[in-house]
């Protein structure tokens, strides 16, 4: 410990005042997360510049009316999404009270929530699944539309082509971020952060949990909403 | 449990995972490999990066010769060009695909590989632990993937000069429908795939790099080093490495989309094309101009990348060099925060021609004029901390002085060209690339070389040859001028870029021996820069031995490491420190260290 701090205090940094008077690991994932939300707010802005320079599109509550198991011709706008959307949502809580009893050193809790919460990613990315397969029977995927716009006319593919790039791009973080949990899981059951005496790692997948979330918000608002 | 407590804990374990216990009474047992290949140490990952970027160097300004060849001598066959490119040299001439192929990969690889990677990857990772008084980076397994990232997109994009239908040929600037359709010309095939792939390494490569060196910065200064008390390189590389983790994302994801348009059939970028050969396309509704703003939009503060590192080195260099204070530091540091910030404003004056809202335009003119502000406070910073200063002039002081020179000369076009009237007839000329390769290629180059000769004592613990130092300045600086120069009177008479030959336009045949003799300068610059390249590699093994910890009698803690640093830096503890990094000529006394307490009767700055 001599060598790695200056000698007079205690803490790894000695140098006076930590800006932020978080650990470096954190300040990472903040950034990293200011960077992805970049890439996020490239590819909303291009679907957005795009969408307004064309002339129609198609109106989400007529492609978005599906439900599984539901009888051929059923009309439920939107119904199906909203459920996927508060999956998301319960598991951002599930994940919140995960690090809060990190925070308490409850491994019970921890272990407890964090299942939740994969369940919570899994059953959205399952979700997604169906309505992707769903659309691609109806003869949607990149590169082909079957939907026509709102007012009865042809529709380019662009509203196809950017729904599927960017759910899927959302759908890959929702994916790696199930990915981490699973990790946390299991760091947590081998009582990793038992020994190291604190749960700073939930903490961070946290916050890529949460900006995943988020990041929905704005995908939700975009595609099914407007 | 407090964040307080968190830190500590966390970081004891971390501290202690990467340095060992021991590590000043013994280095623990290294291996070749571990030593010199997958090192995490920040002081070999940075001459990792130095070397592979003069690797790159080498290669694209060979690329330039190759291309200038065809240039100054549009008529003339040279056989010996077909021994070495084969089919691309049919006859001894450079056939127009390869020449596209050059221009393109030399302009990738000179802005990415060797002023983005080769000049903040080396300088980042070399002066930030050093600097700042830390054993490493924050995060040294993060750092050495950072630069495997980098060597893997190494790797792809010089593998795609290997494949049959050549690399990428669009313009470095990757513009679709060139980059969107393989039909469009023989580089936009599999050339172009690789070229993405490599960029794609690229953007991961300079992501971890960008976040280490931020929380570096941020969280592990030793005690005493405020933020105000950081050496103006420092200040230069954080903001570098903050312009670069929040525009490089916005290029990946233009690239994603671009990857969808050339392989899964969408349309993002393309709208009513007709191929000959081909026919019409099917693709609607897409917009070759959205791709052009994500470019930009990484493209501008890309050349703050590139030039921000450059402009600390040659801060801290010029003070030293001058035996005085840099004149005006808290300056210094807004003018390159106001650059940071202004640099993801302007983008789209790289755009002004492309049917831009004139209106729009003319905000984009005003706030790139901004940046002549800053500029400026920065020139003027310098020339003030060199008037009247003690001048040692070092060869590594010789290139900073030439920086500013560049830049100067560099920056007043930017002018020109930053006026959206006037970039309609300049827009696509020589004059752009004067402009640029003065401001940003030569000048950044220059701020690199200034750096190396200035730490090159620190990295290998030898001088680099003095008398090959002043050879290897006085010919770049004349060189640099008599190439670039004579391109903005092309321009203004609207010699276009990218032609593969003047000759056969009534208008620029008088331009005829003009190009000759750029070609032939450029030869020369570039025999210079193999001059420096056996001076560095023969200085590592035969140079004089650096006998003196503190060589440049410099008052940053580098210099308080021993000689030959190990993995940790320092023996013993971290050296604490007492004040900021240019008292030089205070008191009476030449400088005084960082390390040096604040005396009672000591003057105020």
């Amino acid at each position: 410990m001599s060598t790695t701090t200056t000698a007079t205090t205690g803490k790894l940094w000695g140098g006076g005042k930590s800006p932020f008077n978080v650990e470096y690991g954190k300040l990472m994932m903040w950034y990293f997360l200011m960077s992805d939300a970049f890439t996020f707010g490239a590819f909303l802005i291009s679907y957005g510049t795009i969408r307004f320079s064309t002339n129609g599109w198609p109106d989400p509550n007529e492609v978005f009316r599906s439900f599984p198991f539901a009888p051929e011709g059923v009309h439920a706008p939107l119904v199906f999404v909203s459920i996927m959307t508060f999956i998301l949502i319960i598991s951002s809580v599930t994940m919140v009270l995960a690090v809060h009893a990190g925070h308490k050193m409850d491994k019970k809790g921890v272990v407890r929530n964090l299942i939740w919460t994969i369940i919570g990613g899994l059953a959205f990315l399952g979700c997604q699944a169906w309505e992707w397969t769903h659309l691609f029977h109806e003869g949607a995927w990149w590169g082909s539309n079957p939907f026509l716009n709102a007012d009865g006319t042809a529709s380019s593919t662009n509203f196809t082509n950017y729904f599927f790039t960017i759910t899927g791009f959302h759908g890959f973080h929702v994916f790696s971020g199930v990915v981490i949990n699973i990790v946390m899981l299991i760091m947590t059951l081998m009582d990793k952060f038992e020994q190291r005496g604190h749960y700073l790692m939930i903490e961070k997948a946290g916050l890529y949990w949460h900006f995943v979330d988020l990041v929905w918000v704005f995908v939700f608002t975009c595609f099914y909403l407007l | 449990m407090s964040n307080e407590a968190v830190v500590h804990a966390h970081g004891a374990v971390a501290a202690h995972e990467v340095h060992g216990d021991h590590h000043h009474e013994h280095h623990h047992h290294e291996t070749f490999i571990s030593k010199y290949v997958f090192s995490q140490d920040h002081k070999m990952i940075a001459k990792q990066f130095l070397i592979t970027g003069m690797v790159w160097a080498v290669l694209g300004g060979l690329m330039s010769v190759l291309f200038r060849l065809q240039l100054g001598y549009p008529d003339a066959t040279f056989p010996w060009l077909e021994d070495i490119l084969g089919k691309w040299a049919k006859g001894g001439r450079i056939t127009p695909e390869a020449y596209y192929a050059l221009v393109t990969t030399h302009g990738t690889v000179l802005v990415f590989f060797v002023l983005t990677a080769g000049l903040s990857g080396t300088f980042a990772n070399f002066l930030i632990p050093l600097q700042i008084g830390a054993r490493d980076m924050a995060s040294p397994f993060m750092n050495m993937l950072s630069y495997w990232f980098f060597f893997a997109a190494s790797i792809v994009m010089l593998s795609s000069m290997f494949v049959e239908t050549g690399p990428f040929s669009g313009g470095w600037t990757a513009y679709p429908p060139l980059s969107a359709l393989g039909d469009a010309s023989p580089g936009s095939k599999t050339g172009m795939d690789l070229w993405l792939i490599s960029m794609a390494l690229f953007v991961v490569s300079s992501l971890l790099g960008g976040l280490n060196y931020i929380a570096t910065v941020l969280n592990m200064r030793t005690k005493g080093m405020s933020m105000t008390r950081l050496p103006l390189t420092i200040w230069a590389l954080f903001f570098t490495a903050v312009l670069g983790v929040l525009s490089f994302p916005v290029l990946f994801s233009g690239f994603i989309l671009l990857i969808f348009d050339r392989n899964f059939g969408t349309s993002f970028y393309l709208s009513d094309i007709f191929i000959n050969g081909v026919g019409a396309l099917p693709n609607e509704g897409g917009s070759a101009i959205l791709y052009q703003h994500l470019f930009w939009f990484l493209g501008h503060p890309e050349v703050y990348i590139i030039l921000l590192p450059a402009m600390g080195m040659v801060s801290e260099i010029l003070s030293i060099n001058s035996r005085k204070p840099i004149f005006g530091y808290i300056a210094m540091i807004g003018s390159i925060f106001a650059i940071t910030v202004l640099a993801f404003l302007v983008w789209a004056h790289h755009m002004f021609v492309t049917g831009l809202n004139p209106f729009l335009g003319s905000i984009f003119v005003l706030l790139t004029l901004l940046i002549a502000v800053p500029s400026a406070i920065k020139v003027f910073n310098w020339l003030t901390t060199l008037w009247r200063g003690n001048i040692r002039f070092t060869p590594a002081m010789m290139f900073a002085i030439g920086f500013v020179s560049l830049f100067i000369s560099g920056g007043l076009t930017g002018i020109w060209l930053g006026n959206s009237a006037l970039d309609i007839h300049l827009h696509d000329t020589y004059f752009v690339i004067a402009h640029f390769h003065i401001v940003m290629g030569v000048a950044s180059m220059f701020g690199m070389f200034a750096g190396i000769y200035h730490w090159f004592p620190k990295m290998y613990a030898r001088y680099l040859n003095n008398t090959m130092g002043y050879i290897h300045f006085w010919v770049t600086i004349a060189g640099a001028y008599l190439i670039f120069w004579p391109m903005h009177y092309q321009g203004l008479a609207g010699m276009p870029r990218r032609y593969y030959d003047y000759s056969i336009w009534e208008s620029f045949k008088q331009f005829a021996e003009l190009n000759r003799f750029i070609s032939t300068v450029a030869m020369i610059v570039f025999a210079v820069q193999l001059l420096f390249l056996f001076n560095f590699f023969y200085s590592i093994f035969k140079g004089r031995k650096v006998t003196k910890q503190n060589p440049w009698d410099a008052t940053t803690l580098e210099w308080t490491a021993p000689i030959h640093p190990g993995h940790g830096n320092w023996e013993g503890e971290i050296p604490e420190v007492h004040r900021w990094a240019y008292d030089y000529g205070k008191d009476g006394k030449d400088f005084i260290p960082q390390t040096t307490p604040v005396g009672a009767d000591e003057s105020h700055h």
